[in-house]
């Protein structure tokens, strides 16, 4: 074998579905490796308190058990073929969430920020169209499902016309 | 058998998130699996299953009307996703 003196390139993958809260701080202290990392880019989803013109108290969100996981593993691993990435960490909340909390987290380290930038939208982008999970907008007068959203998938398909 | 699921506003709409039903010369592929589906439970699961979009998945993965479907398979069928 020769010896490799490049940077190492494994990418740490860190993935969770689970229904408690996270702290924005550890996540992003926990994309800052050792070596080689020039940009650290994470995206935070809140549960917003409108559903189109009406006012909601929260969501419930439904998911796949085994699916989902599969599913952000496989759009982690997309973006690290797409970006020289260092550190993904994908992590989405299930259960009952109410207006105001944290849904999703989505953190990228990467040498350059351009990287870092475009794979966090990317992994978003996807993530959106992709994974399986489901909301439910919770209203005073009862809940319906949310409707999937055609600017959603117009976001994810740019990212196919991109190539990959 | 194979394992159906069912999630979200189209298990809602079924009542039931989870049957089995055999595989048989009738199961070979998703859409061979729906009509069987519809036959066994009628109307409303012709509805729910044929009419808006409805995404399905086996063992797991994305899937497809013609997606192959094996005895012990597990299939899902859900609405467009809404996570994020």
């Amino acid at each position: 074998m020769s010896p490799d003196t490049s940077a190492p390139r494994i990418c740490k993958t860190r993935i969770s579905v689970q229904s408690a809260d996270f702290s924005l701080q550890h996540e992003a202290e926990g994309l800052r490796m050792d070596y080689g990392i020039g940009a650290i880019v994470t995206f935070s989803g809140l549960v917003r308190d409108m559903h189109g013109e009406q006012l909601i108290s929260g969501l419930f969100l439904e998911h796949y058990p085994g699916m989902t996981e599969t599913s952000l593993q496989a759009i982690a691993a997309e973006a690290e073929g797409r970006w020289p990435l260092q550190a993904i960490t994908i992590i989405h909340r299930i259960g009952e969430l109410k207006a105001g909390e944290q849904i999703v987290f989505v953190g990228v380290s990467s040498a350059h920020r351009s990287a870092a930038f475009a794979a966090c939208e990317f992994i978003m982008d996807y993530l959106k169209t992709r994974a399986p999970f489901w909301k439910k907008s919770l209203q005073a007068d009862g809940a319906c499902w949310v409707e999937a959203k055609d600017s959603d998938e117009s976001a994810s398909e740019r990212w196919r016309q991109k190539g990959g | 058998m194979i394992d159906v699921h069912y999630f979200a506003s189209i298990r809602e709409s079924l009542g039931t998130a989870y049957e089995q039903i055999s595989a048989d010369a009738d199961t070979t592929n998703v859409s061979a699996l729906m009509d069987k589906l519809i036959a066994l439970h009628g109307p409303k699961w012709d509805q729910v299953l044929r009419q808006g979009r409805v995404l399905m998945a086996v063992n797991k993965a994305v899937a497809r009307a013609d997606s192959l479907v094996r005895d012990g398979d597990e299939v899902a069928f859900f609405p467009p996703v809404t996570g994020g």
